[in-house]
């Protein structure tokens, strides 16, 4: 019927009574949510490309590096630490290891949409607990790499007063420019409040879903809803890997 | 009980193994992107050219988590490009504000 209505004459499908975009009101709100919230991640990460680049590089051989104010350091120096294993240089292990949780709770989300599709309340009670998982683990994660960061390396850094100064704040850091710092607390906490606040959502829809709301509804979309959100956390996350940690 | 009821009205399908095996698929390249990711890190000394083959990485990874994950690849195209364009323009951004970056460290 919608089909007829829109190839009536002198009609179009913006005239009304169809969906143009082919989802639902809710689905095509949070599709426009997340494109107002990559704005402000890209303004973030736009930000953090110019000041970097505003600064001067660090050019030498990457064993050979020191942590100075003279230029922006290289970041497997900066996040070279484990959990359990003090001491021990391995550079990016501990933000590959998030990152492949991340991806996982991923994959256990789109698991759980399509379980949803099939009104499998089992199935769906299952992948969303594992998202949840997935995001808490990713959250234990962060807040032990914060604690490290903040709490600083071995060696410091020597300060003009003539002590030495470890770990960073917002005003100083020990490894390097103070603007530094400050976008791995500005870019990582923003990121981690959505995880955070993704965590929440997923609660929601666990609790929902085992109280049978949507099998009462007759249809899983909030699992489909909340599922977009949670890529988007993802997504997030795969830009803030590159560009804070690689490059 | 009430509960009872409710669920008993519902039917529930098997699971699309086909659907699954893709949804598996998407996540096993993304892993092994980001594990090439890992061994460029640490073979290849740093330039232009490192830099981009991350950014090109972090695109392939973004179209897939978009497309397949979020569903955006097949979804009506008005949808599809209402999404996609603006975000074109953030690259572009991202790109100026870059160059301008590389600009203030000369003058400083």
């Amino acid at each position: 019927m919608a089909h007829s209505t829109a190839s009536a004459p002198g009609r179009s499908e913006w005239d009304g009574g169809v969906s143009p975009m082919g989802v639902s009101y809710g689905k095509l709100m949070m599709w426009f949510f997340l494109l107002s919230d990559a704005f402000t991640f890209s303004a973030l990460l736009v930000t953090y490309g110019l000041v970097r680049s505003s600064h001067d590089a660090y050019t030498g051989a990457v064993d050979a590096f020191t942590f100075s104010q003279a230029y922006w350091p290289i970041p497997e120096r900066v996040y070279e630490a484990i959990p359990f294993f003090h001491g021990v240089e391995a550079p990016l292990v501990f933000v590959g290891i998030m990152t492949f949780i991340l991806i996982m709770s991923s994959v256990t989300m789109v698991l759980a949409v399509e379980a949803g599709h099939r009104m499998d309340r089992k199935a769906v009670e299952k992948w969303m607990l594992w998202t949840i998982v997935g995001g808490i683990a990713f959250l234990s994660c962060q807040a032990w790499e914060w604690a490290h960061f903040i709490a600083g390396a071995e060696t410091g850094r020597a300060v003009a007063e003539g002590t030495t100064f470890f770990g960073a704040n917002l005003a100083h850091n020990q490894y390097g420019p103070p603007d530094f710092a400050a976008f791995f607390f500005f870019i990582t906490g923003f990121h981690g409040f959505h995880v955070f606040s993704g965590v929440c959502l997923n609660f929601l829809i666990y609790y929902n879903t085992v109280m049978g709301t949507y099998d009462r509804r007759g249809h899983y979309e909030m699992v489909e809803k909340v599922g977009l959100y949670w890529h988007f956390v993802d997504l997030v996350w795969v830009f803030v890997f590159t560009f804070f940690y690689l490059v | 009980m009430a509960h009872g009821e409710d669920h008993a009205q519902v039917t529930v399908l098997p699971p699309n193994k086909e659907k699954i095996k893709k949804l598996w698929t998407v996540a096993g390249i993304l892993g092994a992107v980001t594990a090439l990711e890992f061994l460029i890190a640490f073979t290849m000394s740093s330039g232009p050219l490192k830099t981009s083959i991350f950014i090109a990485l972090t695109i392939v990874k973004a179209a897939y988590i978009v497309g397949e994950f979020m569903h955006l690849r097949y979804e009506v195209k008005v949808l599809f490009w209402s999404i996609l364009i603006p975000m074109i323009f953030v690259v572009w951004m991202l790109v100026a504000f870059v160059y301008e970056g590389i600009a203030i460290s000369d003058v400083r």
